[in-house]
């Protein structure tokens, strides 16, 4: 009979599909995970709804559960209970040391506005320097933007904060 | 079709069809920085409709594909103003920034919804779609004394009101420092009228679907 714990670890080994120096269990996107009679219920928040790569993660993780011998019900929860916060420590670390510089924390309230982005608040993840532009609020996927660092001359992906 | 679900497939089928024009730029935007960002902006305007096809689906008992992809032209329930073909570049402009905000208007009045469901998602919505609108605003700021970004509001006016329902109109008036127009103004843009790119548009993006009916990949 499987566990929760099982099944947890089994999911902290799947890589996010667009970044897979971080798994889903790193991104907090599993919000629950519950066995009963052999089904294993997991509730899943997406991160950007427009991420294409929704679809491969729920898929890889009822693959997973199936390998440990349960039936999968991968429920996915579509409210806003999902922020860039629930981010681990550890899958920022990893973000970090892998040149994605890890989202601003979400201030209570407020939305983020052009002169905060253009603000020099943000890090360099790769020399630590905060003389850093706004490239372009957009990037190769939803949840980055682009920006540069002029004290190391090196264009990085920033995690957007939502 | 309840108030509800007809609610939900209006602003599905608005963020559907826009999703697609705004990818008509990928690749020939005029800087390659407006090339990633509309067509990152159209990704994500179509994952909002496929969460809110999702929703719709669930109470239709139906499939989120077979709301998007298979229902006559009339049956759409989109805007004219998201429907009309790529424009040049100050209409495009127009167009993005007047809908994103009749659609911060829209989501602010849903996110009080009653049902727990609608208001999570669309808090969810709005929380992604400020990206959308910080990037409108810093090309209306960029373009507001360009005469051609001039015109292209004023044409484009009408039609951006016509988004919302009659209650939320005067919002967006307020917000925008423009008088509402008048009802003959209007006809032709409120919903239910639709543009004649809308066929085109939806024989162009059904052709995979049409042609193997229910192929999975």
């Amino acid at each position: 009979m499987v566990t929760e714990s099982q099944v947890w670890d089994a999911l902290a080994e799947i890589p996010d599909p667009e970044i897979p120096v971080v798994s889903l269990v790193d991104l907090g996107v599993v919000r629950d995970v519950a066995v009963e009679d052999g089904t294993v219920r997991i509730d899943f928040t997406p991160t950007f709804l427009g991420c294409p790569a929704l679809e491969v993660m729920r898929d890889v993780m009822a693959e997973r559960v199936r390998a440990l011998g349960a039936e999968p019900d991968v429920r996915v929860v579509l409210d806003d209970s999902w922020s860039t916060d629930k981010i681990t420590p550890g899958g920022r670390e990893k973000l970090r040391t892998s040149g994605f510089a890890p989202p601003a924390p979400r201030s209570a309230g407020t939305t983020t506005s052009l002169v905060q982005l253009n603000s020099s608040a943000f890090r360099c993840p790769y020399c630590g320097s905060t003389d850093t532009k706004l490239e372009n609020l957009f990037g190769p996927t939803p949840c980055r933007s682009v920006r540069y660092c002029n004290a190391c001359r090196q264009p990085f992906e920033q995690f957007k904060t939502i | 079709m309840s108030e509800k679900v007809q609610k939900i497939v209006e602003i599905a089928d608005d963020e559907l069809i826009l999703g697609w024009r705004d990818s008509e730029w990928t690749g020939i935007a005029p800087s390659l920085e407006e090339d990633v960002a509309f067509s990152s902006i159209a990704q994500n305007e179509i994952g909002h409709a496929r969460a809110l096809y999702e929703l719709a689906a669930r109470e239709l008992g139906t499939d989120a594909d077979t709301l998007a992809f298979d229902r006559d032209p009339g049956e759409y329930l989109s805007a004219p103003l998201v429907e009309e073909r790529r424009m040049d570049w100050a209409h495009t402009i127009a167009r993005h920034f007047l809908y994103e905000t009749a659609d911060e208007i829209r989501l602010a009045a849903l996110k009080d919804s009653d049902d727990a469901e609608v208001a999570g998602l669309a808090a969810k919505m709005d929380r992604e779609e400020q990206y959308h609108r910080l990037h409108a605003r810093m090309w209306r700021d960029r373009l507001q004394d360009e005469p051609r970004f001039v015109d292209a509001l004023e044409e484009l006016w009408p039609a951006a009101v016509a988004v919302l329902p009659e209650e939320l109109r005067p919002q967006m008036s307020e917000r925008l420092q423009l008088d509402l127009p008048s009802n003959s103004l209007l006809r032709g843009f409120e919903r239910g009228s639709h543009s004649e790119e809308l066929r085109p548009l939806l024989d162009e993006m059904t052709m995979v679907r049409r042609s193997v009916p229910g192929a999975t990949w």
